[in-house]
């Protein structure tokens, strides 16, 4: 299905890319038009036999037909369809009708006459059914045409009779895509349901199909009846008896369908009372239903199972003791009527019905039961999940735990009950159960807190070689509230013991350890001496700074002892010089401590309480401050530039909430300042031919300054039309600058009309994309220019280079407005990390696979954006392109990559290091405005086919540290 | 009526020995042929003098079908086969028939090898008993001859495990043989169709256990051995070769694995190898796990799993040993357990059900002084633990079988009957179907109601759906009419003239006639008119014809007027309809004979 669906969006992208990029295809298409009915016409009179037509037809059929011709096409085809007597052509033509009137702006109600016409003479079923489709289409295709509807409706009726079932199959699926809640129908006579007559309802029509002999029927009557509940009509209450009697179908498309409308009902009246069979209890229909779906956890057949399973995860107004019957395997136990309930459920419940297969013969049988007891929920019902949980298929395990996810968000003492089966699930022997479990378990650790052999069950699972897993659970423990300080031990030990199996947990480890602190301070502080080995009269040794264990240690302590104060108190001196080294060199991980002491004021000065919106007050007045800047050879307007651009920097490494915005700021600046300082007046003065010099800076410049403009608007999320707008400002006036210095340099006339025509398209296409940001732009590079249009499109090149450069030295500075939100994507690079001292050795000709591990941030659509660049010592440089499947996503706006890279190359005489960078890569033709059409463009772009070496380069953007590697390529040994 | 009748000649309100006799529409069936595990004398196999008191069985079985490997269910097969004689067709699924030598070898060696005994059978007798067998696929349907079919359904519980439908025409029979509704480390869960079988046949091993979750005993287990071995001590593991056994080494092999453990693990019966080989070889007959990553890596390869030699149960430090038989009566894990029971450090885990008389069942009802061979005793000082491992349904599982199949009767079989007598109670109340448990030797009777199977002729079908709408309306029963024609076993519907020609019979027409005298003043024909009118009014959608030569039709019905010699007001009617127009001609007789309506004209 997907391979499907992406190759429709690969099709459909095609032709929307191909049409623009040459118009030929357009004209072939306006030349076939007249002639496409025609050619039909002549193709059918010329068909000899009925495999002829067929060819013809399915010919015919794959290509499009134009909104014009379409009734031309339809007549010809009705008219021969009247003609043939071969019951697949007929078929074909049918389909193709109901193709035809699917077709984008033709209206189909002038085809209804015929098709209803021909349906009426038909006499093969396969024919009818392909016909009603057809009408189904029709219909569909003309919703505010209720006679059309009516008439429709009552063709369908009247077949509903036949004796084929697709035909009733059609039938019913048009009733419940077109049938009318309010419309009564008068149904034929012909019907079995002759005797009945009279004016009835579409639902007890459709109703009166789900005793159909064919099951096939029968799930399209209770599909059909879902249409009509998908279509906001409100499905009779009635209907439920039926629906329930559906369940115990010998047929599993049946009984999954029925499950299904169960379960619709049940939403739609939670609250009525059905009557229990066989005693005069009552019970809601919503705990009713929830009886019946659990039932059918033990069905024979594992589809209708993670029907079920899924189903009953939505049923969330089910009452409490319901819920919990489906963690509990024993029967009957509390479930007796409730009048009797109290005397008589203690009892049973102590006489223990069934023994637990725990304890040897603990099943010696007890006296026998009051049989007239009544179960208030079928039996089967009971210990569902704990059903679902063991299945044998690993789908059916899966919805059960995704269900008992949605029941315990929202009840919490149903995620109490819960807790147990799921924290069993951990052992299960599917990774993606295992994991799928841990992840629910973390959604609902809210409302739970682990007992201590629980926790020891999930962190057994520490231990797992799986990394997915592990890191799930890291993921969980940052978020589990434990009860008691032993738990608080154990977590640390079982953790540590991970640190030392799996060194390259290290970070997700720390960052566990220190959530674990934070939440359970009270827990940690009796712990404090024993993890820090301090004692009270002898000193003892320093531990190893960096120890990995040590620091984890360290991590839980002082997070611990942020809402500690009495905590430090236990450090010793040491503690207190790890603590400031940390601080600086963990930062995310040691929160600021208020310590005795000297570090008491860094702290403070460090966080003040609204800090962040003094700081986004010093941003805004240092763009305001800019702004004043009017002209670009004010004098010191370089210098405030400059200190602007260094203040801003600094803020963004202050404040980390506002680094996205600040470093914008500051990038935004950076490039004016360029622009100001490549526009000065002394260069422009001098003869061309002194001033060569100048010259390169200037060229330089323009060049860097297009770079930062494809850095501001892709690397940047957030980012509204207006600041597009006026990045691409920028970048016109770059693109000037650089006309400017062609001009005054080349002295051939050709290559400076082509990049003046190449200019003139700029800026038509800039005012195209920003129309409506224009009014913003007053007085700007562009705002002239464009008034100067006329004129510059007629002019010659070198006059317009003229008025080019007095424009540019005219135009003022735009202002900045920031956006509410600006994110920098970053990406660190976790693995490598570049301290190894070993070589990666590998003989030459062969690969080596370089494991990396990276986190990414505020990236959109990071699997089509970013990639890996390798570049080796010798200048040679490979861009990879890692597999969707590499990105996971642990977080909003966070993704992590973990990939290998494969390396090669020939032999070296000695190790050497390479680089590894990620690389975020744009199409300098999408702007992010467009980032939408973007992505699509990218998903059906295949992984092989990178794009070719000049335009990667051009198109990405290093965003994260280069990384070195050494490695050590040897000759081969023959 | 026909009868289907059930007669266990073992397993009945009992465990071990599965045999049971089954006939089914003419047809005998012997469904697994065991022995019992705690008898060493005659009653350890079948009582097969049942069946005939000399000479072979052949004449008098069918076919028999072996459910799985376990020697209560085939223990006795070359016993009956070879030494009382059957040379019938012997059914079982290819796993079966594949690991059945291997135990049967294993067992004859015991009784024979180390026991000494003789006239037991050898190991020709098991070669030429298995040339016997043919082999079945999952839901085969075989025709044993042409009217009795078998199929076989996965059952769980060990590899191979089969539950058999046995068919003659309509009336079936399910036999489970012993079955897991719960899925486990390394197989399925037993499933069935709805079957509607006249008589399922269920094992009742558990019939009053619900045991807990099976992760929950998992975890159980897997604590209780690491504990014991994190304390130095040793810890043994009765089972049977096959079976449990493979769960169990699945289940340490993948915990040893993850928690990186270096204690040895052994087991200790050399036809495990041979076994295994089969396990690793029939992946489709396992579960959803293991046939997915057999391709990886094949579970049944075991890393940590080292073959078991008698010295090593004298090593000092931990380790675990998986030992045969699993109820502790013989063999290697009673020589072991002898060796450890006098240590408290060791822990012996009885992972299944065990036997009354053997030392299993003792121990795990607390006995801690054992009476050995010779006068000695045993004190039991070891921990003895009991892990419900054993795979067979608990009550719920067979609860929900019997909802899977929507059998007409329910028969138990293989259990202990005080608590077969508990679930009986609960099938009855819950399903309100009649449920059996007889005991050996003791026959069940269940009478069937066989729907019978009649040809119908296309022309016949026809017509009846041109006169009454096409769909067959499944809430109203409709009548039609035609002829039954039996012959030479077969049964058709066809049409009466269709009938006629066929038995080459003339046809001939029953009329009845019936006057009906009535008071009436006019003349002739217009009496005639009257009654013409009247019925006219009566009688609508039916044809009425005023025919010219003064009589009037409704459908086929003539009716004539004549007035009576004496009194002219005095009509006699005559009327007179065909066999076929009983109905309405009884009705116009007794509506003339109210009278006509004064009011027409």
């Amino acid at each position: 299905m997907a391979a499907h669906l992406k190759k429709r969006v690969y099709e459909e992208f095609s032709r929307v890319v191909q049409i623009p990029q040459e118009e030929a295809p357009a004209k072939k298409l306006r030349l076939s038009k007249p002639s496409k009915s025609a050619a039909l016409h002549i193709d059918l009179c010329k068909a000899t036999n009925s495999t002829d037509a067929l060819q013809y037809l399915l010919h015919f059929a794959r290509k499009p037909v134009e909104v014009e011709s379409v009734e031309g096409v339809v007549r010809i085809l009705l008219e021969h369809y009247y003609k043939e007597t071969d019951n697949s052509v007929r078929l074909k033509i049918a389909s193709l009708l109901g193709l035809l009137s699917k077709t984008q702006g033709f209206s189909p109600d002038c085809i209804v006459d015929d098709a209803i016409n021909t349906l009426n003479n038909e006499k093969s079923h396969q024919v009818l059914a392909q016909l009603l489709d057809t009408l189904l289409v029709i219909g569909t295709q003309l919703p505010e045409s209720p006679t059309v509807r009516q008439r429709l409706i009552e063709m369908a009726c009247k077949h509903l009779s036949d004796t084929y079932f697709g035909v009733r199959n059609k039938c019913l699926k048009l009733l419940g895509c077109l049938g009318m809640a309010d419309t009564p129908l008068t149904k034929d006579n012909d019907g079995p349901g002759a005797s009945l007559g009279g004016v009835r309802d579409i639902q007890s029509i459709i109703s009166d199909f789900f005793g159909d002999q064919d099951p096939r029927v029968r799930t399209a009557a209770i599909k059909a009846m879902l249409q009509l509940h998908e279509r906001r009509i409100k499905i009779h209450e009635i209907i439920y008896d039926q629906a329930c009697r559906l369940l115990s179908d010998d047929y599993e498309q049946v009984r999954s369908a029925a499950v299904q409308m169960v379960w619709v009902l049940s939403q739609l009246y939670p609250e009525s009372i059905v009557p229990i069979p066989s005693s005069n209890e009552e019970i809601r229909l919503v705990d009713d239903a929830f009886g019946k779906i659990s039932h059918m956890v033990s069905d024979g057949s594992w589809m209708v199972r993670v029907q079920a399973a899924k189903t009953l995860g939505s049923m969330l107004q089910v009452s409490h003791h319901f819920l919990e019957q489906t963690l509990d395997k024993k029967l009957m136990s509390d479930l007796r009527r409730k009048r009797t309930a109290h005397e008589r459920a203690k009892e049973l419940f102590t006489s223990g019905e069934f023994s637990s297969g725990r304890k040897w013969a603990d099943d010696a049988p007890k006296e026998k039961l009051d049989t007239n007891t009544v179960n208030l929920i079928a039996s089967g019902a009971c210990g569902a999940f704990v059903h679902g949980l063991e299945d044998e298929m690993f789908e059916v395990r899966i919805a059960a735990v995704e269900a008992l996810s949605q029941l315990a968000r929202s009840s919490a003492s149903f995620a109490e009950k819960c807790l147990d089966f799921l924290v069993d699930m951990f052992n299960d022997e599917i990774e993606e159960v295992r994991l799928q479990s841990i992840h629910v378990l973390r959604e609902i650790s809210t409302h739970i807190t682990l007992r201590e052999d629980q926790l020891d069950t999930v962190l057994a699972v520490l231990e797992d070689s799986s990394r997915d897993i592990r890191e799930a659970l890291h993921e969980l423990i940052c978020y589990t509230n434990v009860s008691t300080k032993e738990c608080i031990q154990l977590a640390l030990l079982e953790l540590l013991k991970n640190l030392n199996k799996y060194p390259t947990d290290r970070n997700s480890v720390w960052k566990c350890l220190k959530f674990l602190g934070s939440r359970h301070p009270t827990l940690v502080l009796p712990l404090v001496p024993e993890l820090l080995s301090t004692h009270p009269y002898f000193d003892t040794p320093e531990p190893d700074m960096d120890d990995p264990a040590y620091i984890a240690v360290l991590v839980l302590v002082f997070n611990a002892a942020k809402s500690c104060p009495t905590m430090p108190a236990l450090f010793s001196d040491h503690t207190f010089r790890h603590y400031a080294y940390l601080r600086d060199s963990l930062s995310h991980l040691v929160p600021p401590l208020r310590l005795p002491g000297n570090g008491l004021d860094l702290v403070d000065s460090r966080c003040g309480s609204g800090s962040v919106e003094s700081a986004q007050l010093f941003l805004q007045q240092s763009l305001n401050r800019v702004s004043t800047i009017q002209n670009l050879e004010a004098p010191g307007a370089q210098d405030l530039l400059n200190f602007t651009i260094r203040d801003l920097q600094r803020l963004g490494e202050l404040q980390t909430e506002l680094a996205g915005a600040a470093d914008f700021c500051a990038t935004y600046l950076r490039c004016q300042l360029l622009l100001m300082k490549a526009l000065q007046e002394k260069l422009w003065n001098m003869a061309v031919p002194l001033c060569l010099k100048q010259n390169v800076t200037a060229t330089a410049a323009a060049q860097q300054i297009l770079e930062e403009t494809y850095k501001l608007e892709f690397l940047y999320s957030g980012l509204e039309s207006r600041q597009v707008a006026t990045i691409h400002h920028v970048r016109l006036q770059a693109k000037a600058l650089q006309l400017i210095l062609t001009a005054r340099t080349r002295q051939g006339l050709d290559p400076l009309i082509s990049s003046c025509e190449k200019f003139l398209q700029d800026i038509e296409s800039f005012q195209r994309l920003f129309v409506a940001e224009l009014p913003h732009l007053q007085d700007s590079f562009v705002d002239k220019l464009l008034e100067l249009m006329p004129r510059l499109s007629s002019c010659k090149p070198v006059e317009m280079v003229k008025i080019l450069l007095a424009t540019l030295r005219l135009s003022g500075l735009l202002q900045l407005r920031l956006p509410e939100q600006i994110h920098r994507a970053t990406a660190t690079i976790i693995e490598p990390t570049g301290e190894s001292d070993n070589p990666l050795r590998f003989t030459t000709g062969l690969v080596v696979a370089l494991d990396i591990d990276a986190t990414l941030e505020h990236v959109q659509d990071p699997q089509n954006t970013v990639k890996v660049q390798v570049l080796y010592p010798d200048g040679q440089s490979h861009v990879i392109h890692p597999k969707p499947s590499d990105f996971r996503k642990p977080g909003p706006d966070r993704h992590r990559l973990i990939t290998q890279v494969y390396l090669s190359h020939t032999a070296w005489t000695e190790p050497s290091q390479i680089e590894v960078r990620l690389l975020l890569a744009y199409s300098s033709s999408s702007t992010s405005l467009s980032s939408s059409s973007a992505s699509k463009l990218g998903w059906s772009d295949s992984i092989d086919s990178l794009p070719p070496p000049e335009a990667a380069v051009e198109g990405t953007i290093p965003f994260s540290k280069p990384v070195k590697v050494y490695i050590m390529p040897k000759p081969a040994r023959r | 009526m026909p009868e289907i009748k059930v007669t266990p000649l073992g397993a009945g309100q009992d465990v071990g020995r599965s045999c049971i006799l089954v006939s089914i529409g003419g047809k005998n069936i012997m469904l697994d042929c065991g022995m019992h595990m705690g008898y060493n004398d005659d009653r350890r196999f079948p009582d097969f003098s049942y069946i005939t008191q000399n000479g072979r069985l052949t004449e008098f079985l069918d076919c028999v079908i072996i459910s799985h490997f376990h020697l209560d269910h085939c223990g006795a097969l070359p016993f009956m086969s070879e030494m009382v004689g059957y040379d019938g067709p012997i059914y079982m699924t290819h796993p079966t028939k594949a690991i059945c030598p291997i135990l049967l070898e294993d067992f004859r060696k015991i009784t024979v090898d180390k026991k000494g005994e003789t006239n037991f059978f050898t190991s020709q007798m098991i070669k030429d008993c298995m040339k016997k067998v043919v082999p079945l696929n999952l839901h085969q349907t075989v025709q044993v001859d042409d009217e009795l079919e078998i199929k076989a359904y996965y059952a769980g519980h060990v590899l191979g495990a089969a539950m058999v439908q046995i068919k003659v025409g309509s009336e079936s029979v399910v036999y489970t043989g012993d079955y897991n509704m719960t899925p486990d480390r390394h197989l399925g869960a037993a499933w069935i169709d709805k079957c509607r079988p006249d008589i399922l046949i269920s094992e009742s091993t558990y019939a009053t256990t619900i045991r807990d979750s099976k992760r929950c005993r998992e975890r159980d287990f897997l604590k209780k051995v690491h504990e014991s071995i994190e304390r130095g001590g040793k810890v043994l593991i009765p089972v049977f070769a096959l079976g449990r056994a493979q769960e169990l080494c699945i289940l340490l092999e993948t915990f040893w694995e993850r928690m990186n453990l270096k204690a040895p693990i052994y087991f200790s019966t050399g036809l495990t190898e041979k076994a295994n080989h089969y396990y690793k070889l029939f992946i489709t007959w396992t579960n959803q796990k293991i046939r997915k990553t057999f391709v990886q890596r094949n579970m049944f390869e075991f890393k940590h799993i080292k073959a078991f030699d008698r010295s090593y149960a004298d090593n000092p430090g931990p380790m675990v040993v998986f030992a045969t038989p699993g109820m502790l009566h013989a063999g290697q894990s009673l020589q072991i357990f002898k060796k450890w029971a006098g240590n408290e450090k060791n822990m012996v885990i009885m992972p299944g059900y065990c036997v009354q008389g053997t030392i299993g069942h003792k121990i795990l009802n607390g006995q801690r002084k054992l009476e050995m061979e010779g006068r000695s005793t045993l004190d039991v000082k070891l921990q003895v633990e009991y892990m419900s491992f054993s795979a067979h349904a608990d009550a719920k599982g067979i609860m929900q079988l019997i909802r899977m199949a929507e059998p007409r009767n329910m028969l138990l079989v293989h259990g202990e009957a005080v608590k077969m007598e508990f679930l009986k109670g609960k099938i009855e109340q819950e399903f309100s179907i009649d449920c059996h448990m007889p005991a050996n030797g003791e026959t069940a009777t269940v009478t069937t109601n066989p729907s019978v199977p009649v040809d119908i002729s296309l022309n016949l079908l026809k017509r009846e759906m041109a006169l009454g709408g096409p769909l067959p309306d499944p809430k109203k029963p409709r009548t039609m009419h035609g002829t039954l024609i039996m012959k030479e076993n077969s049964l058709k519907l066809v049409s009466s003239e269709q009938a006629l020609k066929e038995l080459g019979l003339n046809e001939h027409q029953l009329r009845f006639t019936c006057r009906v005298q009535l008071q009436d003043p006019h003349s002739d024909p217009d009496t005639l008119n009257r009654i013409y009118t009247h019925l006219k009014s009566v009688l609508k959608g039916y044809t009425i014809q005023h025919l010219p030569d003064g009589t009037v039709m409704v459908e086929s019905i003539v009716i004539k007027v004549s007035s009576s010699a004496e009194d002219t007001s005095t009509k006699v009617l005559l009327l007179s309809w065909s066999y076929q127009d009983e109905d309405l001609g009884s009705f116009l007789s007794t509506l003339l004979k109210k009278g006509l309506p004064s009011g027409l004209c």
